[in-house]
């Protein structure tokens, strides 16, 4: 029975278009500045070089890009059901949340660089190094966005399942949790763009396969182009995550898309 | 026996002494109204009734035990609606039946019963910001009514309606109210909405909030049928003085 809501045709294309022609512009400076200037391309290769390239060496490049995307979808799920327990456990112990809270805080200033070799130096060249990391740099900002969601809960909503004999769990299953949705979108839309970065250093740091040994392979060949490559692979699979998960937004937060209905 | 009491109950948020000396009772199947300057103290009391807030001083029973042991619970209206944005209406008003143990399905049977007479037909699958101020309330009245609980407490159910929408919900609640004879606190600004549905009514004083009078209203009902009697005309005019002259109002 649910009704389908309004939506303007073609609103998406009109506001993807600004963004689409200043890529596309950015593109088309570059292609002509190292056209006329004639730099070489073992320095900055031009875009189309770096298309043809990916052509060129699409084999290798898939053959790489697979382990990232799994490094970054396991540690990204790992790190939100980690995240989503600890917020709920947190949430309801005010004093296991005084004395885990600042320890989270502190994985966080950790330097990667440190870390990273560390974590493959301990745990291999496979994938566990790499999940890990992931983990480890996108756990704490959805705890947070979680915790934060929580806490913004409105208090008159509460009071009112207390009054009608709603449990401590009701009132967490029922407001808090349905309150912290958009906050917990938030936090993913950010993480999940942290997660692709961390799966490639980790993988540059050390592992048999990836888009971070690629990088690391044509750096030390000085093949510019093929870093490119890489990097736009990279790129493209934050988009599509990026994209993933603004599409799961739309569909759980619905409601909150009606502002103007009133 | 009363099925609610306050005794002598004052309660201090931070530095502000809010509610100072608060006695009354509510019997069984009585309509209570607590008529008060804007900020005396009427939301308070109400947080006090949900356990939302602990008073400090006198004591409050139900039934004759205290407060705390209360296991019916009351259904609870607040001031401002409180509908959860992220449900539909329909949810919203199952809502408390849920929570009490139903399933959902019963829980939406039970609910759209009552659509019609609130106006809400139509609306079930909206979400609250798709509608106005007035059809808000009444979802919210309507989440409380259906709960069926022994005690239901409103905060200014009627503040936010139109003249119209609200005199023909106030008839509506009247009629409802004398089948049902749910024992009803109402929080109100409304002198004449008081007189016409409440059997007795308190009126608090300005912060820190005591009780100044206690009024019965002896006109037979239904009230909202008929045009206004003499003596309800008399007892809107002597709360209005009380409210005006009398609640220590520095304004
Ligand atoms: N947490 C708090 N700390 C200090 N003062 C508070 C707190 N909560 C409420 N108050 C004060 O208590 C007083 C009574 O508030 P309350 O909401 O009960 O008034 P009310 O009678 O319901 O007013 P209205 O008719 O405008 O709704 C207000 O003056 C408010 O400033
Ligand atoms: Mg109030």
């Amino acid at each position: 029975m649910q009704r389908p809501l309004p939506r303007r045709p073609g609103e998406g294309l009109t506001r993807g278009f600004p963004a689409v022609l200043s890529l596309v512009s950015a593109f088309a400076i570059w292609e002509l500045y190292v056209r006329v200037s004639g730099i070489s391309p073992l320095v900055l290769p031009a875009p189309s070089r770096v298309l043809d390239q990916m052509v060129l060496n699409r084999a290798i490049l898939w053959h790489n890009t697979v382990p990232t995307v799994k490094a970054t979808l396991a540690g990204f799920s790992l790190s939100l059901t980690v995240a989503f327990v600890f917020s709920v456990v947190l949430d309801f112990t005010p004093r296991v949340r005084r004395a885990l809270l600042p320890i989270f805080v502190v994985s966080q200033t950790l330097p990667l660089v440190a870390i990273a070799p560390l974590v493959v130096l301990w745990f291999g060249f496979d994938l566990t190094p790499k999940i890990l990391l992931v983990t480890l740099v996108t756990f704490f900002p959805m705890l947070v966005a979680l915790l934060d969601g929580y806490a913004a809960t409105d208090p008159e909503i509460e009071d009112l399942l207390r009054a009608m004999g709603a449990s401590r769990r009701t009132v967490f299953r029922r407001a808090r949790l349905p309150s912290a949705m958009p906050y917990f979108f938030a936090g993913l839309r950010i993480s999940i763009t942290y997660a692709v970065v961390a799966a490639i250093f980790a993988e540059y740091v050390g592992a048999r396969a990836g888009l971070g040994i690629v990088i690391l392979n044509a750096k030390n060949s000085f093949r510019p182009d093929l870093v490119l490559a890489a990097v736009v692979i990279s790129s493209a699979l934050t988009l599509v995550l990026f994209a993933i998960t603004a599409l799961l937004q739309r569909i759980f937060l619905r409601w909150r898309d009606l502002g103007d209905g009133r | 026996m009363s099925i609610l009491e306050m005794k002598n109950v004052g309660v201090t948020l931070g530095n502000t002494a809010v509610l100072d000396d608060i006695s009354m009772r509510v019997a069984e199947g009585e309509f209570i109204s607590i008529l008060g300057p804007s900020g005396a103290g009427k939301s308070t009391i109400f947080r006090l009734l949900t356990g939302a807030l602990q008073h400090d001083r006198g004591a409050i029973t139900c039934n004759g035990r205290p407060l705390a042991q209360n296991q019916q619970g009351f259904a609870f209206m607040p001031q401002r609606d409180a509908l959860m944005p992220w449900r539909r209406i329909l949810d919203n008003l199952t809502l408390g039946l849920e929570v009490q143990g139903m399933t959902r399905k019963d829980a939406r049977d039970r609910v759209m019963l009552f659509l019609h007479d609130f106006g809400l037909i139509g609306f079930e699958q909206h979400y609250p910001a798709q509608l106005s101020g007035g059809m808000r309330q009444r979802a919210a009245l309507l989440r409380t009514v259906v709960q069926a609980r022994p005690v239901q407490l409103l905060d200014e159910p009627f503040g936010a309606l139109d003249a119209l929408t609200r005199t023909r919900m106030q008839k509506w609640f009247e009629e409802r109210w004398r089948d049902a004879r749910w024992t009803t606190v109402l929080v109100t600004h409304d002198v004449r909405e008081a007189v016409a549905l409440s059997d007795r009514i308190y009126v608090l004083s300005c912060r820190p909030a005591c009780v100044i009078a206690e009024v019965a209203v002896p006109t037979a009902r239904p009230r909202m049928d008929r045009a206004i009697t003499a003596e309800a005309h008399a007892l809107e005019a002597h709360l209005l003085d009380i409210l005006l002259n009398q609640t220590g109002d520095q304004i």
